[in-house]
Parts: structure tokens; sequence; C-alpha cells
């Protein structure tokens, strides 16, 4: 099928047999190479988008189910002028990044998260981020930087 | 960092010893001749040096200055989480006076240059890469600081004792005269290597020692790093590989016709290591391997399993003669003699990897040139691979290593780059060779797993008068031909367990080798992570038998002047030993020497009526002498802790007929946000060299976890993951 989507808010358009996991469409037809294979059946994260705003396991949407819809990547989460999101400002200003293959789908739960709670305490951060796995053990360091981003984004706004 | 470095990837001379040379747009490329020592893993070394006329001496080279005052620092070790990519640049920088804040880096190609002064190859492990590092790119650092200066002094015709270099400037304070070091690069390069250089006392240091943001953390935030799965060529293709799913088992034949029909499907190939479809992508690749009709011969391993393993071990360790690893005083006589003793069974299991980023390579032959894009802890030995496998010779193989997500250890194995090279053989084209996650788990190299019997006789000083540890298990070095057939003892099973820190006077460590058809590898802190665990456990059994704080057992058990005192106080104050806790909360301690630093942990934790155990607070003492960056030192704790405690809370491989049973995330738990303890980590300054930081903070959590479940519940745990010692994790 030719599947046609609007990706960080260009239409693009691929190829590809309708089962094709949206992963694979960004990664493989697409050349976007930020969002991430970890596990390929939800379990780790590591490519999470946003669909429609809504964050996503890009490993487990077929891309029939993508067509027509909004996608949003890592590599489209800042302010579209080269500048970065809050979250990835905090994610370095914290040190999180280690090996750093899960951080674009850490960055890109958290930012689904402070888009529907924009201050939320440890609780909520453990719920919404339970589906990212890090196997360097970032997790404290990621609760850390969405304080910091969430206190930053709310002070910008006072 | 990968096609674009290509080209632009700095090559060294093989032979004799570089000097200064200009680079094309007027650089300075500096190198210094060091030797190479032998040491651990000398059985890996051997295979580096046939042929290698630099067996004794290396040349090195680390700093590229141009003449638009760029200072790159050639990083020569993988960054893999752990850092080098910011700590090593940190060592040239401190002699070189660069400017920091502008530093730039590139990873190393293959080649004899770069060889780890501690390994004696080029690779990353065993948490060498800044212990090894320490002097040389300290002395490189500075060799091309003097080179600097003497080009100043030069044109100014002044002293070069009058310059002063600082902020990626010399300066000559009497004239007023300053020259950046892109200005100074082209007359440097003429200048001669000096011989010897004078390193800086400890005191003078700007940046080792401080904490310092990663550099590799912008790249990695806004999903540019480049890592093995990243790597884009033109006509690039993808393949799965079919692997026999019964360990040691092989193709017998394969029915293709179904594969080939898939959309996007290249090409059917049998390698070495199974059958590999090659597509244009993954999806592609992965369709046509489900559809692909392999018959295997599952060879002589069919009916294997974990029962069957342990049952074997068990069998041994009343059997077999054990090798000893350590021995002192009589520890048989003493333990027969004794009123009051301990005795316990410990076991662990083999364990994955886990890495996040999926086992892949790249490779690509083309022209006579086979190059090789990999996430790789081991250039050295990919360079080789990629030659064997090709039919190249080796000086016409090009490693470019990426980024790589999550080494652990893993990555030193070169199994993904013999697939990649024999894919691009066979499609003559650009092949990837991606392993699902589940192929990842299952074809993983192990941890092993061991079964240990361990006895300890109390004096009546309430000390220990007599130890005796008895470990059970397959060994990564004779199973990986890495010691003679006939030797029974490997030190990377023993380590942790041979030489224990506390004052014994009847020991005796023995190890029975009981191989298994199960691979083994490194897999973080490598012995020392069952090991660290068992010793320690089982010590707080001795202390609660003895009646004694298993914190004061140690301490008076440690010799003075020990520096695992400084860490064991330190964890033990800051953590509050011996205050109250909230009702259903208890504490657990463990210290464990290993690669060069010394490290403690307390952990505090509950276990509710349900048996769920969770851990809240985890505080670590590390001593590892300097440290050069203490923010990614912490770091290194933090995650050394959760790779740990992760193993502990949740994971275990397990064999049933020939099979590894477990295969992706969904059975093979590991550690997730809301089970990381709050971690906090306490640097003890000792002011002796660097000590290693990848590995050390990861045998201390079992044990600590072990021992506060031991204090909670009045039980001890002897077998890991916790749902073996009738434990779950919260
Ligand atoms: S790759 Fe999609 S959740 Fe792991
Ligand atoms: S940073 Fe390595 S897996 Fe998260």
């Amino acid at each position: 099928m030719r599947v046609a989507l609007t990706v960080n808010g260009e239409r693009r358009e691929a190829e590809v047999a309708a089962d094709t996991p949206l992963l694979w469409v960004l990664r493989d037809h697409l050349g976007l190479t930020g969002t991430k294979y970890g596990c390929g059946i939800s379990e780790c994260g590591a490519c999470t988008v946003h669909l429609d705003g809504e964050a996503v396991r890009a490993c487990s949407v077929p891309a029939g189910q993508a067509d027509g819809r909004a996608v949003t990547t890592i590599e489209g989460l800042g302010d579209g002028q080269g500048g970065r999101h809050p979250l990835q400002e905090a994610w370095i200003a914290e040190n999180v990044p280690q090996c750093g293959f899960c951080q674009p789908g850490q960055i890109m739960s958290a930012a689904a998260l402070l888009a529907r709670t924009p201050a939320p305490d440890d609780a909520a951060i453990d719920a919404a981020m339970g589906g990212n796995l890090c196997r360097c053990g970032t997790y404290q360091r990621i609760r850390r930087a969405i304080h910091r981003a969430a206190a930053q984004v709310q002070e910008s706004e006072a | 960092m990968s096609e674009e470095r290509s080209d632009g990837a700095i090559r060294i001379s093989r032979r004799g010893f570089l000097k200064a040379g200009a680079l094309a747009g007027g650089g300075l490329l500096i190198g210094l001749r060091l030797p190479v020592g032998g040491g651990a893993a000398a059985a890996e070394a051997g295979e580096q040096r046939t042929g290698a006329d630099d067996a004794a001496f290396a040349p090195n080279a680390w700093i590229r200055i141009t003449a638009d005052d760029q200072v790159t620092v050639i990083v020569d070790r993988s960054e893999m989480g752990q850092g080098v990519m910011t700590a090593l640049p940190m060592l040239v920088a401190e002699e070189l006076e660069a400017d920091w804040g502008r530093i730039a880096t590139e990873f190393a190609p293959a080649d004899p240059a770069y060889a780890n002064p501690i390994l004696g190859r080029q690779a990353t492990g065993g948490s060498t890469a800044v212990r090894g590092a320490w002097r040389p790119l300290r002395e490189a650092g500075a060799a091309a600081r003097e080179m600097l200066v003497a080009a100043a002094a030069g044109r100014w015709g002044v002293e070069a004792a009058a310059c002063e270099a600082r902020e990626q400037a010399v300066h000559h304070a009497e004239s007023g005269r300053s020259a950046t070091y892109g200005e100074l690069a082209a007359a440097a390069a003429e200048q001669p290597v000096p011989e010897a250089v004078l390193l800086k006392e400890r005191r003078d240091f700007r940046l080792i020692g401080t904490p310092q943001d990663r550099l590799d953390a912008p790249a990695k935030a806004d999903g540019t790093a480049r890592f093995g799965l990243d790597v884009q060529l033109e006509g690039l293709l993808t393949a799965q590989v079919a692997r026999c799913p019964v360990l040691g088992g092989q193709v017998r034949s394969f029915d293709a016709r179904q594969a080939q029909r898939v959309p996007g499907v290249r090409q059917i190939a049998e390698i070495d290591s199974g059958v590999a479809v090659i597509a244009e992508g993954f999806w592609p690749a992965q369709k046509g391997r489900e559809a692909l009709a392999v018959e295997w011969d599952y060879g002589e391993h069919a009916e294997l399993s974990s029962a069957g393993i342990a049952e074997r071990f068990r069998e041994a360790a009343e059997g077999g003669e054990a090798a000893t690893a350590h021995s002192e005083g009589d520890a048989e006589a003493a333990l027969g003699q004794a009123e009051r003793r301990v005795e316990a069974e410990y076991e662990v299991p083999f364990l994955a990897h886990a890495c996040m980023e999926p086992m892949n390579c790249t490779a690509r032959i083309q022209d006579g040139l086979c190059e090789v894009w990999a996430p790789t802890q081991n250039q050295a030995a990919t360079q080789r691979v990629a030659a064997e496998v090709s039919g190249l010779p080796e000086a016409q193989v090009r490693v470019y290593t990426t980024f790589l997500g999550g080494g652990f250890g893993r990555r030193s194995h070169t199994d993904f780059v013999a697939e990649a090279v024999a894919c691009a053989k066979a499609a003559g084209a650009p092949v990837q060779v991606v392993w699902t996650r589940e192929d990842t788990t299952r074809h993983d190299h192990y941890r092993p797993a061991t079964y240990n019997r361990l006895s300890a006789a109390i004096g009546e000083d309430g000390g220990i008068r007599a130890w005796r540890h008895h470990i059970v298990g397959p060994s990564i070095m004779s199973q990986n031909g890495m010691i003679p057939a006939d030797q029974r003892l490997d030190s990377s099973s023993v380590e942790g367990a041979a030489e224990i820190p506390y004052r014994v006077p009847h020991t005796r460590v023995a190890y029975t080798m009981a191989n298994t058809p199960v691979p083994l590898w490194w897999w973080r802190s490598v012995g020392n992570s069952q090991n660290g665990f068992i010793r320690e456990a089982f010590l707080d059994e001795v202390a609660a038998a003895a009646g004694e704080d298993p914190y004061e057992l140690r301490r008076r058990l440690i010799p003075e002047g020990d520096r695992h005192h400084g860490v064991l106080e330190r964890a033990a104050s800051e953590a509050g030993w011996g205050q109250p806790l909230p009702a259903g909360r208890a504490r657990g301690i463990a210290v464990v020497y290993s690669f060069g630093s010394y490290c403690a942990e307390v952990a505090e934790v509950s276990v509710t009526a349900g048996r769920e155990v969770r851990v809240h607070r985890v505080d670590v003492a590390i001593d590892c002498g300097t440290a050069v960056n203490p923010e990614i030192v912490a770091e290194q704790m933090e995650s050394g802790v959760a790779y740990g405690l992760s193993a502990a809370l949740g994971e275990a491989i397990t064999v049933e007929r020939g099979r590894i049973e477990q295969g992706n995330f969904d059975d093979y738990t590991t550690l997730r946000i809301h089970q990381m303890p709050q971690v906090r980590v306490h640097i003890v300054d000792s002011g002796e060299d660097p000590g290693g930081i990848g590995e050390p903070g990861t045998p201390p959590i079992a044990p600590a976890l072990a021992n506060a479940v031991r204090a909670a519940t009045g039980e001890p745990v002897r077998r890991l993951p916790l749902a073996r010692a009738g434990l779950q994790p919260a």
C-alpha cells in the first residue's frame, strides 16, 4: 500500500506492506533513525512516537492504521527552528543518557506525560514511564529531568 | 559517525613510531611511543601478536589540532554509556590546556596504535578505559602542549620557559603576545616530539576531578546519535538469520521458495550460523525468515535442561576433584574441630546481557576493501574476523565504531560481525544484519550459572576461624578456548571469591569446572557478579550465627589501612547504619573490590507479608582512586546498581529441550522505573590512580539486597533471582 503520513509536520509517503509496523516505515523508508527498535512487542518503549498527539509504540502500529495521521518523532520534538524541547534540555542538564539507546523513547513518553500532566509527581512519572526500559539504569535521572522540565515550562508560562 | 568517517578517519602507520606530522590543512598530529602491557585476557591478546612488530611498543595517536583552532581527541575506546567519550578527552585536555568547551571527538579506527595498554589489544572491557589511558593520554596532551609552546617561542624568538599555555593558546606575558593553537599548529608539527614530558601535579588539575557534562548527551537527547542500527548506506539491505533453536545445532536443509516470494526479499544464503534472509528492510527480512522452512540437525543437546545442568553441578560438587583457587592454613582441619559451624548452598542462574540495542552489524565489500560499521567493544577482533570471513587481509578491513546501545561485555564478541560480512559477501551489496530481541536473548553468550557450597567456623573470639567455598560451574575461558584444555582453574570463575578481604586464618576456595553447552561470555563485572553476592551474603549468615552486627564484623575482620574500610564506613554512615528505620524496613550492607576499585553499598528494603520486596534506597560509597569525572562516576554507580539489582530481582536464563526459554522482555524481565531505588553516590577520594567504574558498582548490590531481606525476614537469600528464594519483586 501507499501510506501517507504527516511526519513532524511534513507530508511523507512510502510504499509498504500494510502490516509493516510504523517503526520500520519511519526507520527504513523515511530514514528517521531517531526512533529505536528494542523489542518489537510493546515491552520496552524504545520506539515511542506520538500519533495524533498520543504516545504509541511504533513497533506495534501497522502502517495501515497510521495512514493519514500525524506522527511526531524525536527528530520533530523541538520547536521546529532548531531549538530543543524543554525535556531535551533537561535531559542534557541532568546528564540522563548513558548508552542513550532508550532515550528517544523515554523523552517521547515523557513529552506525552507533560502534555497531559504539567507537574507530575514521582508516582505519576513511574506510572507513565513504566513501559520504557533502560538497561543502563538512568531512571533516577529521568525522574529528575522530568521534574526539571516541568518546572521550567511552568516558569516560562508564569 | 558512519559513512562520513569512511574517508575522514585518520590512518596510522603500522610500522615504526609515529612522528608529529603535518595534516593537509596545516595541522598537528601527535603521537608518543608507549609500551603495551601484557596482563589480563592474555589468551585473547595472543591472537593479536601474530606478525605484530608492535607487540612490545605501540605508537599512540589521539590528538588533532587544525588551523581553524579545532582540537579533536581521537577516542580509542567504545562509548557504550560508561562515558569514555567524555572522560578520555578530559585526560588529554587537562595537559594540553585545551578549551574544554570547544573540544571535538572522533572514534578511532581499528589500528594496533590503539591497543588497550591493559588488555593488549584494541578493545573496551574490564573497566580499563581510564585506567589504561591515565598516563598515555596525559602524556600525549603534555607532549602536544610542549610542541605548541616551542613553536610559539621559536616564532617570537623567546625562551619556551617564558611562555605559558592556557585556554588553547600560548601566551608570552612579557611581550603580551598570544597565539592560538590553530595558529601554531603548522609550526608545532615541525617541532621534535619530546622524549619525555612533565605531567601536572594533582593539585594543579583544572579539569580532572571536576564534574563535567557528558559530551554525547545532546546527540543522545535529540535522536541524532548514530548507533549500529542507524548506519545508512546507499543500497543497504537488511538481513535476519534463522539460527538453530537448539544449542549447538546446525542447518540440515532448507526450502527457500516461500521466503523468496515475500515482497522485498532479495536473497536467501546459508552462512556459518544459519540461513540468512537478505531483504529490502527489516520487515521483509522478518516476513521472509518466518516463511523460510529450515530443517535442523539438533545435534547432541536436544535434551539439555536447566534441571539437568543443576543436577550435574551437584554431582560435580560431590565427586570431581576441585582446583584450589586460594588456600591458607588448614581449613579442613579447622572446620572439623569447630564447635560452631555455618553451612550453606548458594545458586545463581545464567544471565543474558540484554543490551538495549539488539545485536547488529553492517558490512560492505567493495573494490578490495571490507568496511565494517559495528557497535563493538572489540575493534581488534572485529578486524580479524572480518578479514577471515571476507578473505581479505586485515589491512584491507576498515572498522568504524558507532555508538553502542549498551555493551556490558556482550559486544566484545564478534558473532554479529562474522554474520554481517558473510551476508555482504553473499549479497554483493552492503548488508546490515539485525538480530531481533528474541535472537539477542536466545543467542547470547551468558553469564555462567554456578552452584556453591560454603562452610565457616566461628572462632571463640567471635571472628571467623575457617572459611571454605567450593564453586562449581562452567568456565568462560575454557569454553571459549582462552586457556589450555587441561587447565582446571579459570581466574574469572573465582574472582571475588578467591581473595577475601577478611582476616580468616584458615581458608580454602576451590573450583570445579563443569562446562555445559550453554555459551558463555563476559557479563558486567564477570565472576564478581556472582561471587560478590555469594561471599558477602554468606558472611552475613556467619555474622548472624555469631550474633554480630554485619557491618561491625566486616570492620573488625578487615586489616587496618585497607582501602575497604573507607568505603564501608562511608556507606554505613551515609545510610545511617544502626539508626532506627520505619517499621517493615531493614538495611543490608556489602563491600566488593573489583577492577581496581572498592565499592560498598547499603540497601534499604521492605518486605511485605506477601513477600514482596522493594528496594527504597541504596547508598554507594566508591573509592575509584582519582575520580576523573565525578559526574560520570556517579552515573556509573547508579547504572551498576540498576544492572545488578535488575538481575537479582528478576533475571534468569533457563534451558529446556536444548533451547533457551526466554526471548523478550516479557519473559526476561529487567528493572523498570518503579523498581529503581533512590541511589546516593558518595565518592571516597583516596588520591590513588584511577580504578575502574563501569563494573565495580554492580557486585555489591545483590548481597546488600539479600542481606537486607535477611535482616527483615530472618531468612537468608541463597538463590537468585528472588523468585527462587520464594520472594517477588514489588
Ligand atoms: S520496540 Fe516498540 S516497545 Fe520495544
Ligand atoms: S541509556 Fe542505555 S538503555 Fe537507557
